[in-house]
């Protein structure tokens, strides 16, 4: 059996290298498909009418003008009389139609009277919650009665993070195929494996009946594990018609009902010494991620302060379920906790940098990383040379500052299966029912097995994106893919070589041990005179492909869980106007063995943009009265363009050579949890006051100029 | 869609100004259609059709296609649903993000915000037309060398803004590249790749190896 491990570092010839991703061309031209690209002989297009109000019950519903509408082809009700409506937006009814625009004019025919109920949409202010704030039992570590008495200075402070968004660019939903009891789901989808499950029993089929397929998906974000309701009712309306239908979701419903990250709230109490040693922690949280309220976010967060009292509520509204995004619960556990301990270290009148490097103990296993991450940032950041105490002192309104937040995760790889076959004619091929939201899986995955073979990227056939045609791979979700398909695919891919290595050997005339696989042969160890071309060697498996399995978990030290990472914010506030601009924006992010450094890279950058997106722009806004959004729709639900990021400065870690031996370690999450920290934390060091609650937009930040009393230049 | 019950608020979520655009009937201004005997200009200098399907033929990448469409389809949906030209995609669909953007008469535009009709007579390029002979156009190359795309949706809109915004601006300096392609939007962070590939293909289209 061969020894499941990673080549060493100076035996790669691929894994660390910088590899273009392999569907790049496909999508730069086009020719990339996305499930909502689909179009299916005799395809329907499908929309749904949404509920207008937030909590109401159906009093009755007519669809017989909409049925008679030609070109309309099925409508189904899903929330009959009787049914009651928990949040606006919720689906009524399905139509399928031949094309988009009949489907929308059979909409409008649909006449559906309800009895409005009362709502509740608005959970920022905890007082107005009443019976929807589901308390949670205190909880205390230490003492933080005497924490706070010993405490030498305390900070007491109001923080919040608003429900933000999905906005994946592709909407969700999907293409369904019937043929007699068994269906194809095109989905856009995180899960390509677990899909079938999620259509069979609502649509009482084996899900043994059930064929994935999808080679891209525009984005997800957590928010694309589920079939969801649309779906469920899209293959209704394919079966009630006889046609496959396509539905992906208006821009409005993709952004109001397809994914929402929970809001956070705290009032936040911190005692320190004298000397910036933190000694008590006390919170009253509370969050809501719609219908299902919202778990307590791990806060204080990363510093594990001795002393702490926490209460938590969960805040119960009107509106769609939350979903799992990037990184759930840490960007908001960050902010909070970075907030407030930079509003410590400011009325400590110390340097956030020392502040924070003085309290690295309370961080635990990580804290020789932090210091050091922190350190290098610092040195990137050119942070000693910015840093000033809290308001920028320069004449003029353009006002800046730094600031900093660091974050940990995971990321342990999922469970994983992946057929690995080596024809004779030397071809090999991996597949897994896996997905690619945009990291470059199939890049990685054809860097793995390249590099066990020596073999270059482009000698291996990487399927991926069907179930159950490929073995079942985990959902991609929490930085777990790349570890879960790189582990099972290196592990296949030593094992087919041992085998291959017994077929071979004997040609050679040694022992299978003796051999190896690089720069395209098979070879005596470090005898280069006596080997075989990989086609030859391959040829000596005579007719019959070589197929073998590997898993993930499995034998051997492959991958590791749990990074740590810091980011530094340099901006510049114009005080007139509230508008802060990004100048720079520097990441040293941990995150083990690296298999392609250009999309790991691409990784930071892009979790980055998305940070400032929700920092400076995104927020989800709610009609109190209407119990709608304000906002559904990409005009005023905004996102940074190219324009608003300011320089980027990207470190990965590879400065302790253990990193690289713990293996791969997931990367997806954890640069998105400290952007909000470390730039709000750097627009109060600009401005000197606190915005408490991102984005942080012009108007907040001329509020908390107004508060502090005024404007100053 | 949301369609509130009560008149008064379902007039006001009815009306918007793309509903308005796409209305069942549409204002053909003379000038600028060209073909189509259903659309000859009136004495009066206006014809409206509509809202029954019209003939109309676009000139995409260079070769005549002929549809039959309502007057109401938007180019883009023209394009996606009756011709199968995906690149573009639809995402914000009311001229915000720019994932729907082609090249008309050699400015980017947003198909999503162009009544099919109303681009009769131009010569229309999609991300599809982009590549020649098989080969990546060198803006195209530079996004795959600069990893300027993670899941893609965004790709072709921003790949056809970058020519449209190099052909004007053959050597931009930071600042008009970041000013000249803020309309287009990624969700997945691509913005640094995107820089770096504007910069890279810039270089080698003033080199003379562009070949569109």
């Amino acid at each position: 059996m061969p020894e499941y491990k990673w080549p060493d570092m100076n035996q790669r010839s691929l894994l660390g290298k910088r590899v273009s991703r392999r569907d790049g061309p496909d999508k730069v031209s086009g020719r990339a498909k996305y499930c909502s690209d689909i179009k299916r002989p005799g395809m329907l297009y499908g929309r749904f009418l949404r509920s207008p109000y937030a909590h109401a019950k159906v009093v009755s519903v007519d669809i017989s003008e909409a049925e008679k509408l030609p070109g309309v082809k099925a409508v189904k009700i899903i929330k009959g009389p009787g049914s009651e409506i928990q949040w606006a937006f919720d689906e009524v009814v399905g139509v399928a139609a031949v094309d988009e625009h009949t489907a929308e004019d059979a909409l409008h025919k649909i006449v559906v009277k309800y009895e409005k109920l009362p709502h509740f949409v608005k959970e920022e202010e905890l007082g107005k919650a009443g019976k929807n704030a589901k308390p949670a039992a205190e909880q205390v570590t230490g003492d933080p009665d005497k924490g706070f008495q010993d405490a030498e200075v305390t900070i007491e402070g109001e923080y919040g993070i608003p429900v933000i968004t999905h906005c994946c660019l592709e909407p969700h939903g999907q293409v369904l195929e019937w043929e007699d009891k068994n269906l194809t789901v095109y989905p856009s989808t995180q899960n390509v494996s677990g899909m079938a499950g999620q259509y069979a029993q609502p649509l009482q089929i084996p899900a043994s009946n059930i064929k994935v397929r999808m080679d891209h998906v525009g984005g997800g974000f957590g928010s694309k594990f589920g079939a969801d309701a649309w779906g469920i009712e899209s293959a209704h309306l394919a079966k009630q018609a006889g046609s496959p239908v396509k539905t992906f979701l208006e821009r409005d419903a993709e952004l109001f009902v397809a994914g929402t990250r929970p809001s956070h709230y705290a009032k936040i109490k911190v005692g320190a010494k004298k000397d910036g040693t933190l000694v008590a922690w006390q919170s009253e949280s509370w969050a809501s991620g719609g219908l299902t309220g919202g778990g307590m976010p791990p806060i204080p967060y990363v510093l594990n302060i001795p002393n702490q009292r926490k209460i938590h509520t969960a805040v119960v509204t009107n509106v769609g379920a939350q979903r799992a995004w990037r990184a759930p619960n840490h960007p908001q556990a960050c902010w909070l906790t970075f907030a407030a301990l930079d509003d410590m270290a400011a009325k400590l009148n110390m340097d956030p940098l020392d502040f924070f490097i003085k309290n690295i103990a309370l961080t635990g296993v990580r804290a020789d990383l932090y210091r050091k991450e922190l350190l290098k940032a610092g040195e990137l950041m050119d942070w000693k040379k910015k840093w000033h105490p809290r308001g920028d002192s320069a004449a003029g309104p353009l006002k800046r500052g730094v600031g900093l937040g660091f974050h940990t995760w995971g990321g342990r790889g999922h469970d994983s299966e992946c057929r690995l076959t080596v024809n004779p004619d030397g071809s090999v091929v991996v597949a897994l029912g896996s997905q690619d939201l945009g990291v470059g899986t199939r890049t990685v995955l054809a860097m793995v097995a390249g590099e066990t073979f020596g073999l270059p990227v482009d000698a291996i056939t990487v399927n991926i994106g069907k179930a159950p045609d490929y073995p079942p791979s985990g959902a991609s979700g929490g930085s777990t893919t790349v570890g879960g398909v790189s582990a099972a695919t290196r592990r296949a891919a030593l094992d087919a070589l041992d085998q291959l290595f017994a077929k071979v050997a004997p040609a050679l005339g040694v022992e299978a041990s003796q051999l190896e696989a690089v720069g395209g042969k098979v070879q005596v160890k470090g005898d280069a005179t006596k080997s075989l071309p990989w086609k030859q060697a391959a040829a000596k498996l005579g007719v019959t492909p070589l197929n073998v399995t590997g898993k993930n978990p499995g034998e051997g030290k492959l991958i590791d869980s749990g990074v740590g990472g810091v980011q530094m914010a340099d901006v510049t506030v114009d005080i007139e106007t509230g508008i802060v601009k990004m100048n720079k924006f520097v990441a040293v992010q941990d995150c083990g063995l690296i298999i392609n450094e250009k999309t790991a890279e691409s990784q930071v950058f892009g979790a980055m943009i998305m940070g400032v997106c929700y920092s400076l722009m995104e927020e989800r806004i709610m009609d109190e009265y209407l119990g709608r959004p304000l906002n559904s729709n990409m005009e005023f639900y905004k996102l940074a363009g190219i324009g608003d990021i300011g320089d980027f400065v990207v470190h990965m870690w590879k400065d302790d050579p253990e990193q690289d031996a713990r293996g791969v370690i997931g990367l997806g999450e954890p640069p998105v949890i400290s952007p909000a920290a470390a730039i709000g934390n750097a627009v109060a060091n600009a401005i000197g006051v606190r915005v408490p609650r991102p984005p942080f937009s012009a108007e907040r930040v001329l509020a908390a100029l107004e508060k502090k009393g005024g404007l100053t230049s | 869609m949301a369609i509130p019950d009560d008149p008064e608020s379902r007039k006001a979520a009815e009306v918007s100004r793309r509903d308005f655009l796409r209305g069942t009937g549409a204002v053909i201004s003379a000038g600028i259609v060209a073909s189509a005997q259903v659309l000859e200009a009136s004495p009066a200098g206006t014809k409206i059709v509509g809202p029954d399907k019209v003939s109309i033929t676009l000139r995409i990448n260079g070769a005549a296609k002929s549809l039959s469409l309502e007057p109401r389809v938007t180019l883009l949906e023209a394009l996606r649903n009756d011709l199968e030209l995906t690149g573009a995609k639809k995402v914000c669909d009311r001229s915000t993000c720019g994932a729907c953007t082609v090249i008309i008469n050699g400015k980017a535009a947003y198909s999503c915000t162009v009544l099919a009709l109303e681009a009769q007579g131009k010569e229309i390029t999609t991300v599809e037309g982009l590549a020649q002979g098989g080969k990546l156009h060198p803006v195209q190359q530079a996004f795959v060398d600069n990893d300027a795309q993670q899941c893609g949706y965004c790709t072709p809109g921003f790949v056809m803004a970058c020519k449209a915004f190099l052909d004007k601006h053959p050597a931009p300096s930071l600042e008009q590249i970041r000013t000249g392609l803020g309309g287009n939007l990624c969700r997945c962070g691509t913005y640094v790749g995107i820089t770096h590939a504007v910069q890279q293909a810039s270089k080698q289209m003033k080199g003379g190896r562009a070949h569109a």
